[in-house]
């Protein structure tokens, strides 16, 4: 193919001042793919559970419906969701350039986090203390593992949302601060995704 | 909430005591004083000459993926010898442990490693090779060529891209340190399961073994995007999907398998772990657990792994032979498809690892079927280079007879493969050398594609010749060597031995094994061409020009040898597939840019280095139960990442009359130059 065109007069072989590439959406990018490879860890893990949620899993001990309560998983959803809702709020402000308005929407979604985990903290450990814990059986393991992962990773929302906090007045909306802040939403909405479908295939298929 | 466990236990220094130290083996004490003069080796000259600082500051703390890709293959090569190392204990235990009336030294009945530490050796020799050999190496590789193929600066994240390869360091040091204080794990390098538990493995070998793949696979997974998003978003101006090389397009695949099966090793290990240090159920044999589900997780990983080490081995191969055919490749459409072909096929084969594991005919017949599917895109491949030979006006070079080798490896270890695709056939040479024979012939084709690839990029990377001579002699000792131990052990495959054997019982097998032998010192020899090339090549330095084959056809030719720092002066426009190619075709390859502007850097950070070794430090927490230490290193890596977001890092930037000068006198812009300190940029110069 090397000769089929004799090249013009006008032939370019350099380009200079090439505009570059976009360094947030390199970002999002480079971010989207990190949450790929989290996913398949859930895929991992909600495959361990699902193989291990029958009755030789559970060894003897307790099972889906006595473990996972929809009500109280509910109450949960709702304050993940809503979570969710005011970060999105956030980056409405953020379009603006409302610095108060995403500091604000953040403090509101990181409440609601915290709400979130200590329904669940109640949760494990209140099994924990029935001596249902991750070491009773095999279903048990994967129960635990999958709702702490969860939790776990809305932890390290909760530290990014602090520092991203830190960051808002002291950096102003600065290409850096901006592309986390974004990135931080898709974040915030993955693992709200992963609790929705937690909350279907553990809580509301375990309670029937 | 710990476990119980074996043996005494501190506070302060968890499981570690002075016994860890296995200073009553003389094997371990002569390895140890080889590390220890081959440390100083490096180290002595480093001081005499006053080289720390360059060394922190070009090379520890360096973001330039060319310098951070040498490391990679340099971290490779290392573990590669130790793995051959290893490689050779299992070949000489085999050798003396024959028959009954075998001699047995230093505490082993017959030949002179005893089971538990022979079954180390061989975990040892399996994990190294595959996860901190061939997989550091190709990843260097990608790292100095992709960029520099796409006629990009840098990677897309300067700054992850050395956290990978800190991270990948210091699971090989953790591997490493096993040596010395401690175990490695015993129970093969896939895990046997459950042979990995607790209570069969109630030393810290295992978690050795879980701690340095799972830091190094968080390391591979962060390469992965990177290199992905760099292909994606960093190419030069010009080039549409459909001009990139093949060998970017073997990367990008690779990577994609390579993102989306590390994450399920990282999973399996942490469940692992789990059962390890908290007694859960996941994989035990009793109380819930399922073992199946552990080897299945295992090999989701495993088998995609293997493609994610063979496809850019193919990328190489495609690379290499046009470039010394002197003719395009052939159907590069087609090699692209099969390309992705392969790596599709990749997630659905692996249970074929497992096929006298207790499934039944219909799930052993549709992994059967996916996995012969390979033979189709791979078939593709093979003829496609073929037809690239085809009346083409071949060069013998170095680089091309390491191409061809593989070809014939590739050929060898794909029929066989095809072979042991067929679960009857399985069910017979299941667990047998022949397997191990198989395996061997496809990593090698991989290893074949490595030194190719070492041979060809070289003088572009470096700027000087690699020596010939030697590198002819390390090329026919290495093939006469793999031919001797590999046909030897196909054979022994057939006449029934399994492998892991610390004992052959079987006296009929001596000859065979005494062949591996035989070859295993022809790759002591090629061991010693290898080191004399490097040498002499270093010796000599005879220069070379930016293309110094003459008939290279890609865009990392186009710039000068050795590369710049900034790998171009100004960005190129890319006006064909084969771009220098091209260019040489229109007697433009001499081509320079008529006035330079000015380049934005990243400045170098210490701070991947700094979270690599807080995670060795809490991997090594991590094993010998030192939670203090592991604590403290996981809430550093922590505060090191907020620390760093708190950077402004805008990096410098050099001016166009620098950059005229650096042209003018390239001994100054070369990757190894030494480079004076340059003034970052502020925030209100950036805007």
């Amino acid at each position: 193919m090397a000769t089929q065109t004799p090249p013009s007069e006008g032939v370019v072989l350099f380009h200079p001042h090439f505009a570059g590439h976009d360094q947030i959406s390199a970002r999002t990018l480079g971010f989207w793919l990190y949450m790929l490879s989290d996913a398949l860890i859930f895929a991992a893990l909600f495959a361990a559970y699902g193989v291990l949620n029958n009755p030789m899993g559970a060894a003897g001990g307790p099972i889906a419906t006595q473990v996972a309560d929809p009500v109280e998983g509910f109450w949960q959803t709702c304050a993940v969701l809503g979570s969710v809702a005011t970060y999105s709020l956030g980056t409405v402000a953020l379009k603006s350039g409302n610095k108060g308005g995403v500091m604000f929407s953040i403090v509101l979604a990181i409440l609601l986090a915290f709400i979130f985990l200590g329904f669940e903290a109640h949760d494990l450990l209140d099994l924990l203390a029935k001596g249902d814990g991750p070491t009773r059986s095999g279903f048990l393991s994967a129960f635990f593992v999958l709702v702490a992962t969860h939790g776990l990773h809305m932890l390290f929302g909760i530290i990014w949302m602090l520092v991203m906090l830190v960051q808002i007045p002291l950096f102003g909306f600065n290409a850096n601060v901006v592309a986390r802040l974004l990135n931080l939403r898709m974040f915030w909405q993955f693992q709200a995704t992963i609790w929705v479908i937690l909350y279907v295939y553990v809580y509301m298929i375990g309670a029937f | 909430m710990q476990v119980a466990i074996e043996g005494p236990w501190s506070p302060l220094f968890g499981r570690l005591t002075l016994d860890a130290i296995p200073y009553d083996n003389p094997i371990i004490i002569g390895t140890f004083a080889f590390a220890a003069l081959a440390g100083l080796a490096v180290a002595v000259p480093v001081l005499y000459y006053n080289k720390l600082g360059y060394l922190w500051r070009e090379w520890l703390t360096s973001v330039d993926h060319k310098k951070i890709g040498v490391m990679y293959i340099i971290l490779g090569l290392v573990m590669l010898f130790r793995g051959f190392a290893d490689g050779m204990l299992i070949r000489t235990q085999q050798a003396i442990a024959v028959g009954p009336t075998s001699p047995g030294v230093l505490g082993a009945q017959h030949g002179f490693l005893p089971p538990f530490h022979y079954d180390q050796v061989y975990s040892a020799h399996g994990t190294i090779m595959i996860l901190f050999a061939a997989t550091p190496i190709l990843t260097g590789l990608t790292n100095v060529v992709v960029p520099l193929q796409i006629g990009a600066r840098d990677m897309a994240f300067p700054y992850m891209n050395a956290l990978s390869l800190w991270l990948t360091t210091a699971g090989a040091i953790l591997v490493m340190l096993s040596l010395f204080i401690g175990d490695f794990s015993a129970a093969g390098w896939v895990g046997l399961i459950p042979l990995t538990e607790l209570p069969y493995s109630p030393g810290v070998g295992v978690d050795y073994w879980m701690w340095a793949i799972q830091i190094s696979s968080i390391g591979t997974t962060l390469n992965a995007i990177n290199m992905i998003v760099t292909i994606i978003s960093m190419r030069a101006p010009g080039m549409g999907w459909f001009r990139l090389p093949v060998f970017t397009w073997t990367t990008l695949s690779t990577n994609i398998i390579g993102l989306t099966a590390f994450p399920v090793l990282g999973a399996a290990l942490a469940l692992l772990g789990a059962d390890r240090y908290f007694g859960a159920h996941f994989f035990t044999a009793g109380n819930g657990g399922n073992l199946m589900l552990y080897t299945n997780l295992f090999w989701i990983w495993g088998h995609p792994e293997v493609y994610f080490l063979v496809l850019p081995a193919f990328g190489i191969f495609s690379e290499i032979i046009p470039t010394f055919s002197e003719k395009p490749l052939f159907g590069y459409t087609t090699m692209v498809a099969a390309t992705f072909a392969i790596a599709g096929i990749s997630w659905t084969v692996w249970l074929h690892h497992f096929f006298t594991m207790a499934a039944g005919p219909d799930i052993n017949g549709f992994f059967s079927l996916a996995t012969m599917l390979v033979g189709i895109p791979t078939g593709v491949k093979v003829f496609n280079w073929a037809f690239t030979l085809y009346r083409g006006r071949l060069t013998f070079s170095v680089p091309m007879l390491w191409s061809l080798a593989g070809l014939f490896l590739l050929l060898l270890g794909g029929i066989t493969g095809m072979m042991l695709a067929i679960p009857s056939v399985n069910y017979t040479v299941h667990d047998s050398v022949f397997v191990i024979a198989h395996f061997h012939c496809m990593v090698l084709l991989i290893g074949a594609a490595i030194f190719a690839a070492v041979a060809y990029w070289w003088p572009k990377v470096f700027g000087f010749v690699l020596d010939e001579r030697n590198g002819l002699r390390f090329f026919w000792s290495f093939i006469l060597a793999t031919a001797v131990v590999f046909l030897a052990m196909f054979a022994l495959g057939f006449e029934g031995e399994t492998r892991r054997l610390d004992y052959i019982y079987d006296p009929a097998w001596r000859p065979m094994l005494l062949t591996e032998e035989t070859g295993m010192g022809i790759y002591c020899l090629s061991i010693f061409f290898f080191v004399r090339m490097i040498y002499v090549s270093l010796r000599d330095r005879i220069p070379v020009p930016a293309d110094p084959w003459a008939t290279s056809r890609t865009l990392e030719f186009l710039t000068a040898s050795p590369v710049p720092f900034y790998n171009f002066a100004v960005t190129p426009q890319v006006n064909a597939r084969d771009e220098l190619a091209w260019r040489r075709a229109h007697g433009l390859e001499r081509a320079q840019p008529q006035a330079f502007e000015v380049i934005h850097m990243p400045s170098n950070t210490g701070i991947p280095f700094i979270i690599g070794m807080l995670s060795l430090g809490f991997g090594f927490g991590m094993i010998w139960r030192i939670w203090w230490l592991a604590g403290f290193s996981l809430l550093g890596i922590i505060l090191a990442v907020i620390i760093r977001s708190f950077d402004k890092n805008l990096g410098y930037e050099l001016q166009p009359e620098e950059v005229a000068a650096m042209e003018h006198n390239l001994a100054t812009a070369g990757m190894f130059a030494e480079q004076p300190a340059r003034i970052q940029l502020t925030e209100a110069e950036a805007h």
